[in-house]
């Protein structure tokens, strides 16, 4: 047991967060000071955990997605679907549990779409998430009638910057749903068939895995993980805004994957690398902006990280190089 | 032949009901100016919309369209405004510097091995962080040569005006029929489309034909770019955000098949032309919110991908069928 904890602590992910992080605070000295004050932890620290949440939570959705080689480009849409959802219910006077679990609901039936049109219709994952992606904005702003709308209800509110034990409420949900995902597709078979059904769908089905109930189930999982980034998005800003809510997150999700290890072809996958992957990404954002640069530098340092992966994940650094240096989702023979 | 022709035809079909819907509605659509708008409103989406179909057709997809488009502006805008340039060096400039970007993507697809969405996302945060690091206004472009361009147009009777930039993109897509229906490299794009292996073993140039098909892509993205220049007479950083969005559903809606290896050049200037009569439609309704134009959209591109199913479904007698549709 405590053999794998070392040998899962002594991975490139690892590696990576604490190489961005130990650059930041050569950056910028005072990175890991982290004070208390009025109940809770800050420090830049904290505002990686913080500001990282959203995508994490997208990326424990992703991770299966994208191991069943598939891809959810919706995302970010649902995130701004489910903050409308949200909002404008909580505008309108419900109590905010029922915003929420109907915000939920919203998320888990976009997600269950998805993957009707993936597992049932046989569509492509990148065209059939893309219908959900270009309209789904559309419906948002047809939510809120294209204003937005603002609240101040103090549960949307605590969700999106309440402190618990003094961590942000947001990287406290973000742990929480990673945790309880892992033990789902760790603790039962599901991540085995996941995999399996990436690896190969038509050998999967014949060897009795019911492959269309999975994809339904991994899509659906991210379209409510998704909603629940949309939830503490519009509670972080006080309002939903249609336009803006998770744009482009998607991307920055896919990416936590792929840094996280899971190859896109599918295959092997794990929830908690693509989670640091996503604090990996945030540690860069806000070590960019911590260090004085300009942030647009943030786009082109993406870039070029996306593009190391892909060398280190090739089967041509592979040929070159004798040493395991590939993470866990290495490319699945063709 | 005419079996192969069906989702063309069926795309033609929706569009000739769609307009005379809407011309029964707003009879005031039925004239050469609309036309000629839709044309020039639609001049940049067309142009990068013929790349796109390229790269659909070859199965992969090209997500940094929108940026390359945002990135040539911005350049083309500074190298004219502030260096000083004659607005053509600045266009060669630009396609040259496009071309590169291409080819760059299409050698790492190639020689990675990894899917074409994964770089070609490098590619979109490459294109729009370097427009954003060399300016982060809106860059002014006055120059006597892009007033005499605006000045090129067709008057055509009832009032319609034919842009220079509109011919551009009828020109561009009869070139990119051709291409892709009467050369070998057209016939290139489809093998790898259709089966990258057999492509391959059949004697294909996989490696020279992927970096083409990416290179044309990025090149045609520099000139919506350019003719987006000029449509506003300005460069932005952060122009044409989605735009690949709207070119993959051009294409699309267009019959193409995403899973590449089949499809038409023309269908996309259809695709293009019934993105245009949406928005158009909502322009002349006047009640109808502008967020209609992104639900209308998906709906269309659902539609049009359950039809391509079926189409093939029915087609091929070995696959399994969809058991509901």
């Amino acid at each position: 047991m405590i053999r794998r904890v070392l040998r899962g602590l002594a991975n490139p992910q690892l590696l990576a967060l604490v190489g961005v992080l130990l650059i930041n605070w050569a950056l910028f000295p005072g990175f890991f000071r982290i004070t208390w004050q009025d109940g809770r932890l800050f420090g830049s620290l904290i505002d990686v955990l913080n500001r990282g949440a959203p995508v994490a939570i997208l990326a424990v959705g992703m991770a299966g997605v994208i191991a069943t080689k598939g891809v959810d480009l919706s995302v970010g849409a649902v995130m701004a679907v489910s903050g409308a959802v949200a909002a404008t219910l909580v505008v309108a006077g419900y109590p905010a549990p029922v915003a929420v679990a109907s915000a939920l609901a919203v998320g888990l039936a976009c997600g269950l779409w998805n993957g009707f049109l993936v597992a049932v219709l046989d569509i492509q994952p990148i065209v059939a998430t893309l219908v959900l992606m270009v309209a789904g904005r559309g419906i948002a702003q047809l939510i809120t009638q294209g204003f937005i709308v603002t609240f101040n209800d103090p549960v949307l509110v605590f969700i999106g910057t309440g402190s618990f034990l003094g961590l942000p409420m947001a990287a406290v949900i973000a742990l929480v749903l990673m945790v309880l995902v892992t033990l789902l597709y760790r603790r039962t078979a599901i991540g085995l068939f996941v995999e399996a059904v990436g690896v190969n769908r038509a050998a999967a089905s014949l060897s009795g895995i019911r492959s269309r109930m999975l994809l339904m189930m991994v899509y659906g999982l991210s379209g409510l993980c998704a909603a629940v980034a949309g939830i503490i998005v519009a509670g972080d800003i006080r309002g939903a805004d249609a336009n803006n809510a998770g744009l482009w997150l998607e991307l920055d999700a896919i990416l936590a994957v792929v840094i996280g290890g899971t190859s896109l072809l599918g295959g092997r996958f794990s929830v908690p690398l693509a989670v640091m992957g996503a604090f990996i990404i945030q540690a860069m954002n806000t070590g960019i902006l911590v260090s004085g640069f300009r942030p647009e530098f943030n786009l082109i340092v993406k870039a070029g990280m996306i593009f190391l992966i892909l060398l280190i994940q090739s089967p041509l650094a592979s040929r070159l190089a004798p040493v395991r240096l590939r993470p866990v989702g290495e490319a699945v023979p063709k | 032949m005419s079996r192969s022709l069906r989702p063309l035809f069926a795309t033609a079909v929706i569009f000739a009901i769609a307009y005379a819907l809407a011309v029964l509605q707003f009879p005031g659509m039925f004239s050469t100016r609309v036309l000629g708008n839709f044309l020039t409103d639609n001049a940049f989406l067309g142009i990068a919309a013929v790349g796109m179909t390229f790269v659909i057709l070859s199965g992969g997809i090209d997500l940094s369209v929108g940026a390359v488009i945002g990135f040539t502006g911005v350049l083309v805008a500074v190298l004219i405004s502030w260096a000083g340039l004659h607005p053509l060096a600045a266009f060669a400039v630009a396609l040259l510097v496009s071309a590169a970007f291409g080819a760059a993507m299409g050698l790492s697809i190639h020689f990675l091995q990894v899917p074409s969405f994964i770089v070609t996302l490098a590619g979109m945060f490459l294109a729009r962080g370097g427009a954003s690091v060399i300016t982060q206004d809106s860059v002014p472009i006055n120059h006597d040569f892009y007033t005499w361009i605006s000045s090129l147009i067709i008057r055509l009777p009832g009032g319609g005006r034919l842009s220079f930039i509109g011919l551009l993109m009828i020109g561009i897509f009869i070139v990119g029929a051709l291409l892709a229906h009467r050369t070998k490299f057209g016939s290139y794009v489809y093998a790898l489309g259709g089966n990258a292996v057999s492509a391959s073993l059949m004697g294909v140039p996989v490696a020279r034909t992927t970096v083409a098909i990416y290179m044309l892509s990025s090149v045609l993205a520099a000139v919506a770019g350019i003719v987006f220049s000029l449509y506003t007479s300005a460069g932005y950083p952060l122009a044409a955000v989605g735009v690949e969005l709207d070119a993959i559903s051009a294409v699309v809606i267009g019959g193409t098949l995403l899973t590449g290896g089949y499809g038409f050049v023309l269908g996309t200037f259809v695709g293009v032309m019934l993105l245009g009569l949406v928005q158009t439609y909502i322009i002349f309704d006047g009640t109808l919110s502008s967020w209609w134009t992104k639900i209308v959209i998906g709906v269309l591109l659902f539609l049009f991908i359950v039809l391509q199913r079926l189409i093939f479904a029915a087609s091929s007698s070995g696959d399994r069928a969809p058991e509901k549709a």
